[in-house]
């Protein structure tokens, strides 16, 4: 089953093209790695498929809806940022309430990273006096907490310490077992080895690779994702 | 119209408790409780306002407007990524920060007038008439700081377009319209010159206040020439008519901008 499928994709900022001509199809209950140097397009296609950024042409369909505008298939997104950030005079539980007012849901209290970020504590404790770490917790939270059919990662790990690292890429794999579809990018290599089944690669807006990771670091007879990835790089065609 | 609500309802929870909110509003009182125990007289205590409403208000607006559209990039693009429509985020974010800013004009301006209830006996309809300029040069001030926000990525660019703006309209504007009248001054300019002053909100509410106060005369050349040509009641109407107008215009633009932003 497909869950996200480009078709034709191009995006234009002025006369720079972030992305230039991407057709893909990914698979659905599966990790897939987005990976690429900056400026390659990985955020551009991210926030196309958030409907954030506007396509100049192409199309893309999630779980069946070709998006024109429409905002209801976000329903079953969960987006979790490189930095969000929220008003700075609502508590972390109003942030909550703010969102699950919003989806007319109500969201899972007792879900597993409240507890084990341990953050019922902060539940009082107004955005600005947070640490960046513990926002970003509530950031991952906030993805998982509405039990998403799709959830786009975009570097999650990043400004949290190894413990609490550990507990998402443990909740992203056990979620992933739920089959749920999860689209990650980071630049921690070996983080996305590690939970990732499919990679794709991208350079100056196009894609380089979409297969298995395994085949990719295969093909490029590299001894793991990061080798294989530097290999792309430097030319070696697969 | 449900999210819309909730999303206005978080924003002022968040907006009444800032500081910079608490701050404007204490110097709102303060600076009216300064000029009615200082001045003693109702008239003057009006039209000292009338500046008040004219100047600071539309500058505090804009600034306010375009600081939290930049700070709050994050959060905007963070919030279209739920299942929320583009334009009712426009709309709540906007709302929220015009029912913010307008309570904070109204305590301040209303509670020290109520501690000198007596004086203003004579003048409720004109400290009316100031309260509802008040709004209105909020909510376009914060239409336009709104507009040049979005539609400038660059945020010295868009800050500098905003204290220009505030600039243009409460000083260069009048120069300029000075200016015209003085290198025509042998043609009939009345029509003219009102034509030219609607194009200006801040005029359009230091007209309302001068018309309703009858004390067109001495504020100007233009107030003069609307209340000779339409007389209190009509000069009023369309003033508030113009007004409207301009409160409507950057909304619209801004939410067209918006709606077609890349985040």
């Amino acid at each position: 089953m497909t869950a996200i499928t480009a078709e034709n994709l191009i995006k234009d900022f002025g006369d720079f093209r972030a992305i230039d001509k991407i057709s893909l199809s990914i698979a659905g209950g599966e990790i897939t790695a987005i990976v690429g140097p900056n400026g390659s397009g990985k955020t551009t296609f991210i926030k196309s498929i958030l409907g954030l950024v506007k396509p100049t042409s192409g199309n893309i369909i999630v779980n069946g809806v070709k998006l024109n505008g429409t905002f209801k298939y976000r329903e079953q997104i969960g987006y979790m940022p490189q930095q969000a950030s929220f008003p700075e005079n609502i508590t972390v539980k109003e942030t909550i309430d703010l969102l699950c007012d919003i989806r007319n849901k109500t969201g899972d209290l007792s879900e597993e990273l409240i507890n084990k970020f341990n953050l019922q504590k902060e539940y009082n404790k107004k955005i600005k006096t947070l640490s960046g770490g513990t926002k970003q917790k509530l950031n991952a939270v906030i993805a998982f907490i509405f039990d998403p059919e799709i959830l786009i990662l975009d570097e999650p790990t990043a400004g949290l310490d190894p413990y609490a690292s550990g507990i998402l890429k443990d909740k992203i794999l056990s979620v992933r077992k739920g089959g749920k579809t999860i689209l990650l990018t980071s630049h921690i290599l070996s983080e996305l080895e590690d939970m990732a089944e499919n990679v794709i690669f991208l350079l100056e807006g196009s894609i380089r690779y979409n297969g298995k990771v395994n085949d990719l670091i295969e093909r490029t007879s590299s001894s793991n994702l990061e080798r294989a990835i530097a290999s792309l790089i430097s030319g070696v065609a697969v | 119209m449900k999210v819309l609500s909730k999303i206005v309802k978080y924003q002022l929870q968040d907006a009444f408790r800032s500081r910079w909110l608490a701050a404007y509003t204490l110097f709102l009182i303060v600076f009216s409780y300064g000029l009615i125990s200082l001045t003693g007289d109702s008239s003057k205590v009006v039209l000292s306002l009338m500046n008040l409403v004219i100047t600071i208000v539309p500058l505090i607006s804009i600034v306010f407007g375009t600081v939290y559209i930049y700070n709050s990039r994050d959060y905007i693009v963070f919030m279209l990524s739920q299942p929320i429509d583009r334009k009712i985020l426009f709309l709540g974010v906007y709302l929220g920060m015009c029912i913010s800013l307008a309570a904070a004009f109204i305590t301040g301006i209303i509670l020290p007038i109520l501690f000198y209830a007596n004086y203003f006996v004579n003048n409720l309809a004109d400290i009316f008439i100031v309260l509802i300029s008040g709004i209105f040069e909020t909510i376009i001030f914060i239409g336009l700081s709104f507009y040049i926000a979005i539609k400038n990525d660059n945020k010295l660019k868009g800050f500098g377009i905003s204290i220009f703006c505030w600039l243009f309209f409460t000083v260069i504007f009048d120069g300029i319209l000075l200016m015209i009248l003085q290198q025509f001054q042998d043609y009939p300019l009345e029509k003219v010159s009102l034509l030219i002053i609607s194009i200006n909100p801040i005029d359009l509410a230091r007209i309302w206040i001068t018309l309703s106060y009858d004390i067109s005369s001495l504020m100007g050349y233009t107030s003069a020439v609307i209340k000779d040509i339409y007389g209190t009641g009509w000069g009023s109407f369309i003033t508030i008519l113009l007004l409207t107008v301009w409160a409507l215009w950057p909304l619209l633009l801004g939410l067209r901008n918006f709606n077609r932003k890349d985040m």
